[in-house]
């Protein structure tokens, strides 16, 4: 049953994108190990860094478009979704220091012994074993967006109002992580992290594992991604976008749709943000930021709305385009993105996934019209 | 829920003392009416006298500050909201036609078919056999097998009534409330749909609101005048027409 529903969305498409991504995430890490240094087809460490770091953020934009695109939820909070899974990883790669960190406290982080901490505050027990903190990653994103959205779509409150929530949610979340006394880190977060499940974070293989499962994650994300939207549930769900009221005079609860939707969206932001942050290396408060999660809907928006493979091209392009020009020209980035999103919304409302079809359906309709 | 002695009553429909205001507005006024199962009661009234406002508390859209709805002799409309009331039964067309424009005719007709409705239930639903069949001879009825597959969207207007008739009839439900189906068409397609909804009526309970009178007497149906959110007569066209009152509110203007 459960194969069935995983293959029931299984279009050409999507497929093409699975193996895609599957294959960046073998190959890749492959050329990372099996190439000596000196091999021109050697990938180096950073490069994995970059296109798993990219990985996360098309995990995110995917789970985003799965709200956004298929619901019409407009959120603008989902980095928070992103930076709660990373925090959850942050502390259980925080417990793996153990007495090495600088102060060599064997149970208390750092940043806690500076702080003249005594003991663990409670919610840090249990961070210590993976399997706790793979569970929590899952929980802590899915069990917000179930509160948040179980209040406001019971409340049918949609459209701008639902976007100001979200976008209060992350900015009420980014304030309380920046406090010392939330016993998270405060304004520095987490960092100097050591390993992962006994394996350094520094070292190229774990850096291989990490590109490759973050791919891993995205693929899985796709293949359930497309089951959902491709079921009558999904068919369902598009309705609830285009026309609620409509929906609701014929006899469903759209509160459960969206609900769904939301909650499999924040679970799926939560494990990107896991994976992520060993990458990256660090995580604060920043990720909350309310610009983290408008540039998430961006990056959708972009790649084009609606459809699964967009946001994933939305990711890479944009990211793409942000280390490129932070690197080469900073001070032009924020002007390229404000620019970016203007461009697309007047010329690119399918993003390039739409371009793409724009271009086929005028080729089709220029040769229909040449006479036969 | 105790039953009233109101509520054993034989209508399919029950409205009683309705009142619904909008700041102070009272949009409907202490309105009653009663719809017998098999009816096809036609509601007329001039402009802002309240009819789709008595759609709305029907159909769960809006709460009457005061009053009972009762549909099918026991269940108080009024408690109940949007989803729960279609379930019940009770099925709405808008007057402009709504179908999921992003959706096939066949998935419009599939969404709309009585049945499942849970979001879990919906992802792992695979069509059955009898609802393949039923949407089969919706199909049929509606003449668009040939374009089954085609985007509502992509529908001319006149296919898209069409669709939303097929829709109504995957739905099934016990009463049917229709929103001036006619405004806008022209006097050959008013005449289709007087025909459609007579054949509709052969099996549903229909309420239809309409402003156009010929359209209104083609139906032949008992008529219920509405003024200023409440009941200003009721009987055949001929006998409300010739109501004084009814034709200084409205027929006389
Ligand atoms: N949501 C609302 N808020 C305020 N006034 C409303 C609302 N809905 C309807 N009304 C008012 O109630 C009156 C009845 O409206 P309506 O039921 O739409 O009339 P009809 O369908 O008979 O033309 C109108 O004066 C309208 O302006
Ligand atoms: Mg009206």
């Amino acid at each position: 049953m459960i194969t069935r529903f995983l293959w029931q969305g299984m279009g050409p498409m999507l497929r093409v994108a699975v193996l895609f991504v599957l294959a960046i995430g073998i190959i890749l890490p492959l050329l990372n190990q099996l190439m000596p240094a000196s091999s021109a087809f050697h990938v180096p460490a950073w490069v994995l860094q970059l296109i798993g770091k990219y990985l996360c953020f098309a995990s995110l934009a995917l789970a985003v478009d799965l709200v956004w695109g298929f619901c019409g939820i407009l959120t603008l909070g989902h980095a928070a979704f992103f930076a709660l899974g990373g925090y959850c990883m942050g502390m259980y790669l925080m417990r793996q220091i153990g007495s090495r960190g600088q102060y060599g406290n064997p149970l208390l982080p750092d940043f806690m012994v500076f702080l003249n901490y005594k003991e663990l505050p409670w919610f840090w027990h249990g961070f210590d074993q993976f399997w706790f903190a793979a569970i929590m990653i899952v929980l802590v994103p899915s069990v917000l967006a179930l509160a948040l959205g179980w209040f406001a779509f019971r409340s049918r409150v949609t459209g701008v109002y639902l976007s100001i929530i979200t976008q209060a949610m992350t900015f009420a979340l980014m304030l309380a992580f920046f406090r010392n006394d939330m016993g998270l880190g405060g304004n520095n977060g987490m960092t100097d992290f050591k390993d992962i499940l006994g394996f350094s974070v520094q070292s190229d293989a774990t850096r291989a594992t990490l590109c490759f499962t973050s791919a891993l994650a995205l693929a899985i994300f796709l293949v359930i991604s497309g089951a959902v939207v491709g079921s009558r549930f999904g068919k369902a769900l598009t309705a609830v976008r285009d026309a609620e009221s409509r929906m609701r005079f014929l006899g469903y609860r759209v509160e459960g749709y969206k609900l769904f939707v939301f909650v499999l969206s924040a679970a799926m932001a939560g494990v990107a943000g896991a994976l992520y942050v060993p990458q990256v290396g660090i995580i604060n408060p920043s990720e909350f930021s309310p610009g983290n999660s408008i540039e998430a809907v961006l990056w959708v928006a972009v790649g084009g709305r609606g459809t699964l493979i967009g946001p994933i091209l939305g990711a890479f392009a944009v990211n793409f385009g942000k280390t490129y020009l932070t690197g080469a020209l900073p001070e032009v980035w924020l002007f390229a993105l404000g620019a970016l999103f203007i461009a697309v919304t007047l010329f690119l409302p399918k993003g390039i996934v739409g371009l793409w079809s724009q271009i086929r359906n005028r080729g089709t309709a220029r040769k229909a019209r040449v006479p036969a | 829920m105790s039953m009233t002695e109101q509520r054993s009553t034989s209508a399919l429909l029950y409205l009683s003392g309705v009142t619904v205001s909008f700041d102070g507005f009272k949009a409907l006024n202490n309105l009653s009416l009663l719809v017998e199962p098999g009816e096809m009661r036609a509601i007329i009234g001039p402009n802002g006298a309240g009819k789709t406002t008595m759609m709305d508390v029907v159909t769960g859209k809006t709460r009457p500050d005061e009053g009972e709805v009762v549909f099918d002799g026991k269940a108080d409309l009024t408690k109940l909201d949007e989803a729960d009331i279609a379930t019940l039964g009770i099925g709405r067309k808008f007057q402009k036609p709504t179908v999921f424009e992003n959706h096939t005719v066949r998935d419009n007709l599939l969404l709309a078919l009585a049945g499942l409705r849970s979001w879990y239930k919906l992802l792992l639903a695979a069509p059955t056999k009898a609802e393949n069949t039923r949407l089969g001879e919706i199909l049929s009825i509606i003449r668009m097998e040939a374009q089954q597959h085609m985007l509502a969207a992509r529908l001319s207007h006149g296919q898209k009534q069409w669709l939303e008739i097929g829709m109504l009839l995957a739905q099934d439900p016990k009463l049917l409330l229709v929103d001036e189906p006619v405004a806008g068409m022209t006097d050959v397609e008013t005449e289709t749909t007087a025909q459609v909804l007579r054949e509709i009526n052969k099996t549903h309970s229909v309420v239809v609101v309409e402003h156009d009178m010929g359209f209104v007497r083609a139906l032949g149906v008992k008529v219920t005048v509405l003024h200023e959110g409440s009941m200003l007569a009721e009987g055949t066209l001929d006998q409300v027409s010739a109501d004084p009152r009814v034709v200084e509110v409205y027929l006389g203007r």
